[in-house]
């Protein structure tokens, strides 16, 4: 898999930290395939919504990455409860259900981006820089020259 | 059955497998089955329900099916390995996800109901406004079937008539 440079966190330069949600184990393991390609770290995974609330109080991830449809919780309702208990946490829905509906409703219920599955690498490491914003620093990948 | 509603899942199919194995993918022959259903391996199937309503399987040959998988996992699998069929299940998501998106986007309605794993050698006898056309994908680690049975909802298409008239 391509490796990234490293996103790290600006206020300590330590990995970012995710948390990662979906019913599939697939998807999970992919998922932190690619995060560790960003230099970054996984807090936690959960396979429904339920669950990512419980792991996102008991972590505080910098970014959350969340499916929409699983069991007993969908995406967007866990998202909407994490941001009215978190209202700075940082949620970027990943699903393969793309469509402008499940997109809007999904940003107006507190979520900050959305990437279609099949996932690609490129594409979601942009948009963790994006919702990082000033958060979130590149640093020089491990053997680049100075 | 309309290619307007097939065509949408063989594009999110071709575009699934083409991304995720990294390679060029073919879309093969296209079959119409009005016999039941006969699984060729690791079967995921994904039943749809709403404007338009019925099923998609995701069917791979055992063995390609442990080379995607292996693929996917970036490490060796055993035939018995559970991610195998966890794999099978989340690219039939990603097609179904996908191919719906479009069709969303065209004003149809769904609900997605969660993969199940076929382990009948025969399914259901499609019916005669349910006819499946089965598409194989020649992939660069085998062969990948997609079986497609569907139709229009009529009494929702209706509904949704009575309401813009």
């Amino acid at each position: 898999m391509e490796q990234f440079a490293p996103v790290k966190r600006s206020k300590d330069g330590q990995p970012v930290r995710y948390l990662i949600v979906d019913d599939s184990v697939f998807a999970r393991k992919n998922l932190a395939r690619m995060i560790e390609t960003f230099g970054g770290q996984v807090a936690a995974e959960a396979g429904d919504g339920l669950t990512a609330i419980s792991e996102f109080d008991r972590t505080h991830p910098d970014i959350v990455l969340m499916d929409i449809t699983m069991p007993q919780m969908e995406g967007i309702e866990a998202a909407e409860r994490i941001v009215q208990q978190h209202p700075e946490a940082r949620i970027v829905m990943v699903s393969s259900v793309g469509y402008q509906e499940n997109i809007v409703a999904a940003l107006q219920r507190g979520a900050r981006h959305f990437v279609q599955k099949p996932v690609k690498p490129e594409v979601l490491y942009e948009v963790i820089k994006y919702v990082l914003g000033e958060d979130g620093a590149v640093t020089a990948a491990a053997g680049a020259g100075a | 059955m309309k290619m307007e509603l097939i065509q949408p899942f063989i594009n999110a199919a071709d575009a699934v497998l083409s991304q995720g194995l990294q390679g060029t993918t073919k879309v093969g022959n296209l079959t119409m089955e009005e016999d039941a259903y006969r699984r060729k391996g690791v079967a995921g199937m994904i039943a749809l329900t709403g404007d338009i309503e019925g099923r998609i399987v995701l069917d791979l040959e055992p063995q390609t099916a442990v080379r995607v998988a292996s693929h996917y996992a970036g490490a060796e699998l055993p035939e018995s390995d559970a991610l195998i069929k966890e794999t099978i299940f989340e690219l039939a998501n990603q097609v179904v996800g996908n191919a719906i998106s479009a069709l969303n986007d065209q004003g149809f309605h769904f609900r997605v109901h969660p993969p199940l794993l076929l382990t009948a050698q025969e399914g259901d006898k499609t019916s005669e406004d349910t006819e499946a056309l089965m598409i194989c994908f020649e992939t660069p680690m085998g062969s990948v079937f997609m079986n497609v049975a569907l139709r229009y909802n009529r009494r929702r298409l209706a509904d949704h008539a009575a309401v813009g008239a």
